[in-house]
């Protein structure tokens, strides 16, 4: 068993370190690094908040597989997010997130841009289908222009990560169609020793130069890529190949007035309930209640720095779920002191009954919150089982409230007793 | 546990229209299980002085373009909650143009559109996600008790928190308009968890004092656990209900009704782990002490 104190000076350490990470931000700059004591680490350490608390826009694209044959259609889910997230790097938007989902037969890419300016000329953007096609090069120096050679993306059959025989360099292989690898050799063949570029969207992709006639159909392109860039590279390219229309499935989009009022109004109401709480606890309990307040603000410290740490996006759901872990979070000590009470009414010594109140809590707590925890297990979904929920408003709530349960598990049980038995004679 | 038809009798109340609410007007459901559009805008100034003419306005544009709306509230001063069908990217585009030149100038403090196809596919997740909830718990608290009597009655106690939150949500609905939609779905879940969790505690008392001094009669037992865990429960419910309340009371609207249903979640949950759970217990005893079902079949 550990000292008190030794607990005590732990527990010490460890407020002292949630603090440092709560405040940095708000009295020091957000971003960690510690890159300068050779140590590599590179954090930003500010809090994230969602579409809904910040404004935005999130939509769910569908898009339309019937024209792709099964095994390719993966591939070229892959592809239509890929081509989603360049268009969204063009908007300039900070902290997109675009993710491919698949529930039943429905693929899916699902954006959320937080912060966008103008949220229709956005979704005009991503909503195209992809356009590629191939350009030669005409005229010289300055006046060097692409002009389009009538090969597009409907005669590239596919297109994969091949590695150099000799170097195992990352390369991108070709397959063009049967059409498509005539006009290819004809291209080919006439533009030796100069630059065939391939567009998307009209934005040049990449521009390799032609080594000599390629006949048969099969390309590859080499150069200085990285595996990621040559991965992102060939599903631009599928995104040609295997082009699917999208279109909105569901579009959900805030004011930034709406999202700052909801955040305004929350925290009010969150500091009413604590001082409520606060005020129960103190005048139930008396010194013991002063004790599991401490421990509340402690629970409050390390949560923040956790949800930093992660980081945990905080949406408006999550909000309330931290609010209720909140509440929650002196049911621990609630049961405790509760034993406390009882195991002196029967007739124990403080000290003994401090210690069995303890022990004999136990059980209940870790009962009670193992339910709430199955349902946060469920709710949040962590391995995105597609029949389950994936909505974020709904996993933001499990998120925070799962959280507040184990980290209110420590500072309820672990935190308190030390400083009952620290502090309380 | 003499007051037991009491206890009943004050779950009947809430239950009884509930249930009867359920069965004839079912819950409402909200756009993110119907698919449709939901649209609140704020207009820069009062264009109009009153709200009536502005909401005919409004109809007026959406019919102009064949769409019909649905609803149509006002949500504060120059401020319009308006609920209608899926509407495109390029409608919603010509919405906006046809508003801002009829009516001025207006921000969009929310747009949410969802097609009817994705509706049908959060109802058939959200019914999934409630089953399996409910029978991880079932598995849970079976496990936990290995007694039949105790786990029964730990469900029971759980469909009476379901089917108040259902039936207290499908009244709002019928009279208030009160909409459910994923976020119910989740508070309904938390229900689950939050009722079970009291339960638990309960029973965890009940099995203890029996271990303790094993003579003791049941219902002896069940009042000291009772008398024991009442004041620990309400007051720990009570920390939940302060901050849920605040929030229900001070916190953003888009909430407010999501709170509500934990609220009522909280509430019956305590109830039903002392009034509800712990009774069925005595009922169930007593059932068996009079041969229970063999008795009945052996009149047959």
């Amino acid at each position: 068993m550990l000292k008190p104190r030794s607990v005590l000076i732990f527990i010490i350490l460890l407020i002292i370190g949630a603090a440092l990470v709560d405040l940095s931000g708000y009295l020091w700059p957000a971003t960690v690094d510690l890159t300068r004591f050779k140590i590599p680490l590179r954090r930003d350490l500010s809090l994230h908040y969602g579409l809904d608390l910040q404004g935005g826009l999130q939509v769910s694209l569908e898009a339309d597989m019937s024209g792709i044959p099964e095994k390719e259609k993966d591939r070229a889910l892959e592809s239509a997010r890929a081509v989603v997230e360049r268009r969204v790097d063009f908007l300039g938007v900070a902290e997109p997130t675009i993710q491919a989902s698949r529930s039943g037969n429905s693929y899916r890419v699902i954006v959320e841009l937080p912060g966008v300016e103008d949220p229709e000329q956005a979704l005009l953007l991503i909503g195209q289908t992809a356009q590629l096609d191939f350009r030669e090069a005409t005229g010289e120096g300055e006046n060097q222009q692409f002009v389009r050679t009538g090969l597009t993306g409907k005669d590239l059959a596919r297109s994969q990560v091949d590695f150099e025989q000799t170097t195992s360099a990352p390369q991108i292989a070709l397959q063009f169609t049967s059409g498509g690898a005539k006009k290819f050799e004809e291209i080919t063949g006439r533009n030796v020793g100069k630059s065939l570029a391939i567009y998307l969207d009209e934005v040049i992709l990449t521009a390799p130069t032609v080594k000599g006639k390629i006949s048969g159909g099969n390309a590859v392109i080499t150069g200085q890529f990285t595996l990621s860039e040559a991965k992102r590279l060939v599903a631009q390219l599928n995104a040609g190949a295997l082009p699917t229309p999208i279109h909105v499935l569901e579009r959900r989009q805030v004011g930034a007035t709406l999202g700052a009022e909801a955040l305004k109004r929350s925290v009010v109401a969150g500091l009413v309930g604590l001082a409520l709480v606060v005020f129960f606890m103190i005048g139930n309990y008396g010194r013991l209640g002063i004790l599991a307040t401490m421990a509340l603000i402690i629970y409050g410290i390390i949560t923040l720095a956790i949800y930093k740490l992660l980081p945990v996006t905080l949406t408006l759901s999550g909000v309330a779920g931290f609010l209720l872990s909140v509440g929650m979070a002196v049911d621990a000590n609630i049961l405790i002191f509760e034993r406390i009470k009882e195991e002196r009414h029967w007739g124990k010594e403080l000290h003994e009954a401090m210690e069995l109140g303890f022990g004999r809590a136990w059980d209940s707590i870790r009962d009670a919150n193992l339910a709430t925890l199955t349902t946060v297990f469920i709710l949040f979904n962590p391995f995105g089982w597609s029949f389950l929920v994936t909505s974020g408003m709904v996993r933001g709530f499990a998120l925070t409230l799962g959280l507040g349960v184990l980290i209110s598990l420590f500072t309820g049980v672990v935190v308190t007793r030390t400083l009952v038995r620290v502090f309380y004679r | 546990m003499r007051r037991k038809k009491i206890y009943f009798l004050l779950s009947a109340l809430v239950l009884v229209p509930g249930i009867f609410s359920l069965v004839l007007f079912w819950l409402k459901p909200s756009i993110d299980f119907t698919g449709g559009t939901l649209w609140e805008v704020r207009f820069a100034e009062s264009v109009v002085s009153s709200q009536e003419p502005v909401v005919e306005i409004i109809r007026e544009i959406f019919t102009g373009q064949g769409l019909e709306i649905a609803s149509i509230q006002a949500s504060g001063e120059k401020q319009f909650i308006i609920r209608t069908v899926p509407l495109t990217t390029e409608q919603h585009k010509s919405l906006v143009a046809t508003l801002k030149e009829k009516l001025g100038d207006f921000e969009e403090v929310r747009f949410e559109t969802l097609g009817p196809k994705l509706g049908r596919e959060l109802l058939f997740k959200a019914f999934f996600a409630v089953t399996l909830a409910a029978l991880a718990i079932l598995t849970y608290v079976a496990y936990r008790f290995k007694n039949l009597m105790y786990g029964v009655a730990a469900i029971l106690a759980m469909f009476h928190d379901t089917f108040v939150l259902l039936g207290i949500f499908s009244l709002l609905g019928r009279f208030f308009g009160v909409e459910v939609d994923t976020l119910f779905v989740t508070a309904a879940l938390s229900t689950l968890s939050f009722s079970v969790h009291d339960t638990i505690v309960v029973f965890d008392r009940i099995r203890e004092i029996l271990r303790r001094n094993p003579s003791l009669e049941l219902d002896v037992a069940i009042n000291q656990a009772v008398g024991e865990t009442l004041v620990r429960s309400i007051n720990n419910s009570l920390t939940i209900v302060f901050m849920l309340l605040a929030l229900f009371l001070l916190g953003g609207e888009s909430l407010h009704w999501f709170v509500f249903a934990l609220l009522v979640g909280t509430i019956s949950g305590t109830y039903s782990s002392t009034f509800t759970a712990a009774p069925l217990l005595v009922i169930w005893r007593n059932f068996s002490r009079q041969g229970g079902l063999k008795k009945i079949f052996q009149h047959h």
